[in-house]
Parts: C-alpha cells; sequence; structure tokens
C-alpha cells in the first residue's frame, strides 16, 4: 500500500507584515550566528573528508606526515616509562614549570648543538609540539590583519594557525635552494610599499615541508641580510633539520643570529610525536612573554611526557636511533624517487629531498591535484593536493608526496597507482582542454592521525 | 538489553562517503545502545565475510555510503551469507543508486524527472567535447546541474550557469566515476522526504525543505552545521506537502525498495514536485535528512531503527523456517 500521511505540524510564527504564518527554520547549530570572525572559515571539507579512505590498509597513502616509529626501541622506552613514574612519579605526575623542565631545557640546548645553536636554557621554552611553539609566537605578536610573510608553498599547519589568529599571509616565492632573498626583499618591499610592514618571516630553511629543498649556507646568509636590511623578524622551523640523508646537519639560521631569530624544534621526527615535545628559543624579553601566554593557554607544558623525552636523551643513545630514521627514510626516499623515475609521464616534475619526509611535485599544464583527488582515492592511491599549502588558491598544479610511513614496496605501488591517475587524468585534459583549475585554498587540510 | 541479539551496524568502506558513513554509524549505534541493545560497529573490510560466518550477527544494519554501500554488492553478500538485514535488497539498491536508471523507473512511474542526458566521457572523446557540449546545452539549456551518474553527497555535483563552466563541470564530475548526468536545473524548493515502512506499509515522513547559505547545497552546505537551513514540515501547503510525500512513496514502490529511503525532490512554482534522486542508505549524521525527518514526525530515530531491525530479524526467521 502507498499513500501519505499528513506532514505533522511544528508551532508557527505569526509574521502580520506578510499576513501568513511561517514556519520556523532550524539551522542545526544554536550558536551559528554567535562564532567569533575567525571560526568562520572552519568548514566541512571534501577533500579532507577524502583522507579517511586513506587510513585504510587497501590505500597506499602518500598524504599524510607520520613519522615510523615502528624502529623505536619500543621495549626500552617501556622500560623507562615504568621506572620514571616508580621512581620519580611525584614530579612526573605534578604540575610543572610554565617554561618547561629545567633539565629538559638544558638538553634541549645540547640536541640544538647539533646544528650550531649555542643556546642558552632560560632562554628556552617547552611546548606541546612545536606547534604549540608556533601558535604562542603567533598570537603574541600577531593582531588581525597583519601581515606574515611564508614560503610559497608552506606547512600546511602553520598556514591555519596564521589564519586562525586573522594574519594575512603573503607568499615568497622559492627555487631549488629555498626561499629566494630577492623575493624576500621585494616582498617586504610591496609591503611597505602598501602601508604596512611584515610582524616575521616564517620559514623552514631545512628539508621544507611540503616543498621538499633545502636553503644552502649561502642562502641563509642572504636571507639574513634582507631580514637585517630589513630589520624583521624571522621564525625559523627546523623539525627535520638532523633528519639529512649525507653529511652534517645543515646550520641553523638560529646559529649565525641570536636576536634577529625565533627558533622552533621539535622531538616529534627525532623522537615520537605522541609525546607532543617541542620547544621555543627565543631572546629573553620574547621568552617571557611566551612563558606567560603559555601558562594562559596550557599553564604547563605535561611534566611526564618531558621527563620521558628527558630519560630518553639521558639514557639512550637518541643520535644512534636518529641514525636509524635517517637510514629508513633515505631508503624510501630512494624508492619513491627511483619509482617517480620510471613511472610518471613526461610533462612532471619533482624535487630531490636530500633530508625529510616529502618530495613535491608539479602536475603538467591543465591538471588540478585537488579536482584529481577522488579518482586517486578510487584507484586506492592518496597524496594531499598543493593548494592546501597556499593561503591564496596557487598550487593546484602541485601536490605533496610522502615517503616517511609507507614500505618501498608499497611506495613503488602507490607510485604506479598514481601514475596511472596521471595518466587518465591527462586523457581527461585532452578531451576537456586545460584551464580547469580549482583554485580553493585551504581545502586540503589532513588530520594529524594520517599514515 | 533487547532480545534482538547483537547488531552489527556496517559503516566506513572504502568509497569517497568514507568519513560520513563512520560519522552516520558512529551515531545510529548510540541511538540504538541507547535502548540497550547489543551493537558492535564496524567496518565492511576483508575480514567482515569471515567474522559474519564464525560469528553471525542477529541482524545487519548497513550504512555505507557509495559504492559498495548502495550498488546492491552488499545486500547480495549479506544475503549469500543468509545474515538478515535492514534496507533494499540487492535489485533494488542496484535500480536506485544508478541515477539515470532510477530516473528512467521513476518517470515510467508517472514522476516528473528534469529532462538530461548521460555520457560517459568516451563519448566527449570520440565525438569531440565542444561539440557535444554544445549539443547538450542547445538540447537542455542552461542552468544545468552536473553529476556523477553514481555516488551521493553531492560530490562531483556542480550547478552550470555559463557554457564556458562546462568543462571544468565535467572534468570534476569524472574525477568521481566513468559516466556523466546532465540535467536541466528546476527552480524551485528543495525537498528531501524520507520514507520507512512499518507494519501498515511504506509511510512518507514530513518533507524537509533545504535552503543552503550559498546557491547550492554541497559538500560543506551539507556537513558543516549551520550553513544550512532546515525547515521541517516544508514551507508547502498541504496539498503540495502530501503531493511531495506521494512522489517519494511513487519512486519507493516503483525501484522496489524496502524498510527506508530518502526522495530528493525540487518542487516548483506549480507546487509539481520533480524527482532527482533517491538514497537506499540515507545518511544519519547529525546534519542528515533523514534523522530530521524522523524528529519532526515526532518520533526517536533509535526507535524508528529499532523496529526496521526488528521488521529485519523477523524475515530471517521466515526464511530460516522456510528452509
Amino acid at each position: 500500500m502507498v499513500r501519505a500521511v499528513a506532514p505533522v505540524r511544528l508551532p508557527r510564527v505569526n509574521d502580520p507584515s506578510l499576513g501568513r504564518s511561517l514556519r520556523q527554520g532550524s539551522r542545526l547549530d544554536h550558536y551559528v550566528d554567535r562564532y567569533a570572525e575567525r571560526t568562520h572559515g572552519m568548514t566541512a571539507s571534501q577533500i579532507r573528508a577524502l583522507f579517511a579512505v586513506a587510513s585504510r590498509p587497501e590505500v597506499v597513502s602518500l598524504a599524510g606526515g607520520m613519522p615510523t616509529i615502528s624502529s623505536l626501541p619500543l621495549d626500552v622506552i617501556g622500560a623507562q616509562v615504568a621506572d620514571l613514574v616508580r621512581e620519580d612519579g611525584q614530579v612526573a605526575l605534578q604540575y610543572g614549570s610554565g617554561q618547561g623542565d629545567p633539565q629538559l631545557r638544558e638538553q634541549i640546548t645540547e640536541v640544538m648543538s647539533t646544528v650550531g645553536i649555542n643556546g642558552h636554557p632560560d632562554d628556552v621554552v617547552v611546548t606541546v609540539g612545536s606547534q604549540q611553539g608556533l601558535d604562542l609566537v603567533t598570537r603574541i605578536f600577531v593582531d588581525p590583519g597583519d601581515t606574515v610573510l611564508v614560503e610559497a608553498p608552506s606547512y600546511v599547519g602553520a598556514l591555519s594557525t596564521f589564519r586562525s589568529y586573522q594574519a594575512s599571509v603573503h607568499h615568497v616565492a622559492m627555487d631549488e635552494h629555498g626561499l629566494r632573498p630577492d623575493a624576500l626583499a621585494e616582498a617586504v618591499a610591496a609591503c611597505e610599499a602598501a602601508g604596512s610592514r611584515p610582524t616575521f618571516l616564517y620559514t623552514i630553511p631545512s628539508f621544507h615541508n611540503p616543498a621538499g629543498v633545502t636553503q644552502t649556507a649561502q642562502r641563509r646568509k642572504e636571507v639574513l641580510e634582507v631580514a637585517d636590511r630589513a630589520d624583521l623578524l624571522v621564525i625559523e622551523d627546523d623539525p627535520y633539520g638532523l633528519l639529512g640523508f649525507s653529511g652534517d646537519p645543515p646550520r641553523a639560521i638560529r646559529a649565525d643570529a641570536d636576536d634577529r631569530v625565533i627558533y622552533l624544534g621539535s622531538f616529534s621526527k627525532t623522537f615520537a610525536p605522541g609525546l607532543r615535545v617541542g620547544w621555543v628559543l627565543a631572546p629573553h624579553a620574547v621568552r617571557e612573554k611566551l612563558v606567560l601566554a603559555a601558562e594562559a593557554s596550557v599553564l604547563c607544558p605535561p611534566a611526564l611526557t618531558q621527563l620521558v623525552v628527558s630519560r630518553y636523551l639521558s639514557r639512550y643513545d637518541w643520535m644512534g636511533q636518529v641514525r636509524v630514521f635517517r637510514d629508513l627514510y633515505r631508503e624510501r626516499r630512494d624508492a619513491m624517487l627511483d619509482a617517480l623515475d620510471d613511472q610518471f609521464p613526461p610533462g612532471c616534475s619533482w624535487t630531490v629531498p636530500a633530508g625529510g619526509f616529502y618530495v613535491w611535485l608539479t602536475l603538467p599544464e591543465g591538471l588540478d591535484s585537488q579536482a584529481m583527488l577522488p579518482r586517486a582515492v578510487t584507484e586506492r592511491v592518496a597524496y594531499v593536493p598543493g593548494t592546501a599549502f597556499y593561503a591564496d588558491g596557487y598550487g593546484s598544479r602541485e601536490m605533496r608526496l610522502s615517503y616517511c610511513y609507507p614500505t618501498p614496496e608499497r611506495i613503488r605501488e602507490g607510485v604506479r597507482r598514481l601514475a596511472g591517475v596521471v595518466e587518465s587524468e591527462l586523457d581527461l585534459v585532452r578531451t576537456f582542454g586545460p584551464g580547469h583549475l580549482s583554485g580553493r585554498a585551504g581545502l586540503g587540510l589532513p588530520a594529524p592521525d594520517l599514515a | 538489553m533487547t532480545d534482538l541479539g547483537r547488531i552489527v551496524v556496517l559503516a566506513g568502506g572504502l568509497s569517497h562517503e568514507r568519513d560520513i558513513s563512520l560519522r552516520s554509524g558512529g551515531r545510529v549505534a548510540d541511538a540504538l545502545r541507547d535502548l540497550g541493545l547489543d551493537v558492535l560497529v564496524r567496518d565492511a573490510d576483508a575480514s567482515f565475510v569471515h567474522d559474519a560466518r564464525q560469528d553471525p550477527p542477529a541482524v545487519v544494519l548497513p550504512l555505507l555510503h557509495g559504492a559498495q554501500g548502495e550498488d546492491g554488492s552488499l545486500p547480495a553478500v549479506l544475503d549469500l551469507l543468509g545474515l538478515p538485514f535492514v534496507g533494499t535488497t540487492a535489485a533494488g539498491a542496484r535500480a536506485a543508486f544508478d541515477k539515470p536508471t532510477a530516473a528512467t523507473i521513476v518517470g515510467s512511474a508517472g514522476l516528473a524527472v528534469p529532462a538530461g542526458v548521460v555520457l560517459p566521457h568516451a563519448a566527449f572523446r570520440d565525438l569531440g567535447a565542444d561539440a557535444l557540449l554544445r549539443g547538450v546545452v542547445s538540447a537542455l539549456g542552461l542552468p544545468l546541474v552536473v553529476k556523477p551518474a553514481r555516488g551521493g553527497s553531492a560530490l562531483g555535483c556542480s550547478v552550470v550557469r555559463d557554457a564556458s563552466e562546462l568543462p571544468s563541470a565535467m572534468v570534476g564530475c569524472f574525477a568521481y566515476g566513468e559516466d556523466a548526468l546532465l540535467q536541466q536545473q528546476v527552480q524551485g524548493s528543495e525537498v528531501a522526504v524520507s520514507v520507512v515502512e512499518d507494519e501498515r506499509g511504506p509511510v512518507a515522513l514530513p518533507p524537509v525543505e533545504i535552503v543552503p547559505d550559498g546557491d547550492f547545497y554541497d559538500y560543506q552546505a551539507r556537513y558543516t552545521a549551520g550553513a544550512t537551513e532546515f525547515f521541517v514540515p516544508a514551507r508547502l501547503t498541504d496539498e503540495v506537502a502530501a503531493a511531495a510525500g506521494a512522489a517519494a512513496l511513487t519512486a519507493h514502490a516503483a525501484l522496489g525498495l524496502r524498510d527506508l529511503s530518502r526522495t530528493d525532490l525540487v518542487v516548483d512554482s506549480q507546487g509539481t514536485p520533480w524527482f532527482l534522486e533517491v538514497n537506499v542508505a540515507p545518511g544519519m549524521t547529525e546534519t542528515s535528512l533523514f534523522p530530521l525527518a524522523v524528529e519532526g514526525s515526532g518520533q526517536d530515530l533509535g526507535t524508528v531503527l529499532l523496529d526496521l531491525l526488528r521488521a529485519a530479524a523477523s524475515r530471517g526467521e521466515v526464511r530460516a523456517a522456510v528452509r
């Protein structure tokens, strides 16, 4: 039997001006008109939703940035954590200092000495991952509408932070040697011509995320010269600095400029991201404000995870483990580059990272990496579309490929599938012509737990 | 606890709508657990068939969206395993999932269906995209809705108001599937009518009217709370609302659907409901239309689903007795 039932009545609102009754609508969010201005960009994203599929084992994910922590000595760390709670639980399970554990700050200065930095423990602020360091630095320096300079492309998490503080992001061009000093000078001049002064430059000089390139020593010197001339504050983000595949770690920019540079460091890639321990090294006056801002934000970084890191640094050959990571990532980088060489169609180009996690790939003219992602997911491979790494809708021909998590065999399979996807998409472009770019910024932010 | 036994809610899958399906599954599981049911939410992955044979659930509630969940393959597998399940059989799902097939069947049953054409990528490649698109525009006019012939959540869909936007709409659409449906856009109120079967047969729930902030009820408008305004019941006269309900019931019956469905319609200024598509595994997220309709009818989502689970379980018993 097929029949309709009469719709159920909801309360009606009489609006005399219309002379008829209205039914009230619902937006399913009682607070929809009460959010702060900075919340407005926080919407559902179909690109982000596609990444949900990437977590399935059938899919080769070249999208995420999760380190391979399976090579960590989990038994040793387990015993260390148990000892820590047993021997030092009164401290490890208690509130700690807002600035971070004093011994860990000492050890952090030793870690920083490996990239040439001679820092003082008093100038170190321990943070909940370097992401919180970036958040705090942005909080104390950036007012809504202020301009920050970032590389083109730049780290997606930094762009999210800058967006949440309503900063205006100005991208600065890079090449195979990283940030271009001439472009930086031009960007500063452009800001000044527009009547503003950039609040800071945010840069990832070593093994860049997502671009995979590294600033040469000469470049770093030139960047500093431009910054000095413009009296520009530099935020140096260096999570991958120790993960170079040959030679010594690149010397940090901060190593040659005490007051000009705020340095962000992290144990997420050299040890374990689940601990959420990072730090900021800042001139003393800035550091004072960072500590107050940190206390307002989280009171203090977790004592437990700080002490876990501290024990690990003092009782384990942590540098030996970094070498294990380097060998592992080098092998995976090689697998990816070889597979790209073998499989990818002409017209594509990519960077050759000397360390870190990422290859940055540019597709042939007319292809749009964001529009192509559903096809890739259908073919069981995932990547992050380039537009995620720009604040201005650029990057539609580009994509980030990670080699940090899948095994070399899976990487080769993923690249093989992706090459097929690119071929199919090229076929589509041959049919409909080039130039159908999506140009939507900021839609592709993958969740942090994405493999 | 009820007497039903273990309920398996299938959520996730490998389709582009995995994220939505996981959200649907979580919400439904909560609603059922509130009623005391023993609920396991799990993915339809490589271990599912093995696990279901080892430890068969009392009833399966499939909430997989997109291919696999809605193309009929899952009911076929569940039938093969002899597992009672809520929802449409394989044949009904196959017909409903393919939008052009569904439109043809529903059109034959007397519903108004927007004029449209289905074209694979190969047709454009072989016949020349420019000429073919010009032909489509001159035959159907503008604006057009371009959508994948299969799939949901408005993924790969776009509204084309100017012919120059067509190539990019086609590229966006073909990223989701091999066949594109190009349809005239009917102007009017966008309305979804959910149908639930009870002991009286299929019953249409109050129509839900959808008014997105932007000009298109796209993915962002669907799944960002606050980005769309819903009216339950829709702001239609009683007569038009009844016509919309009847249209959904006609679609449900014509396609041979079972238990539950959601038909998406546009009601034009004359009050005529136009059929857009029907979903056999409607979304159950916090912003989804089926739960809104259930609430609008004064019922509780968990209770409605529990009734469907009981009906599925008794179908299973009947089947077992016949064997």
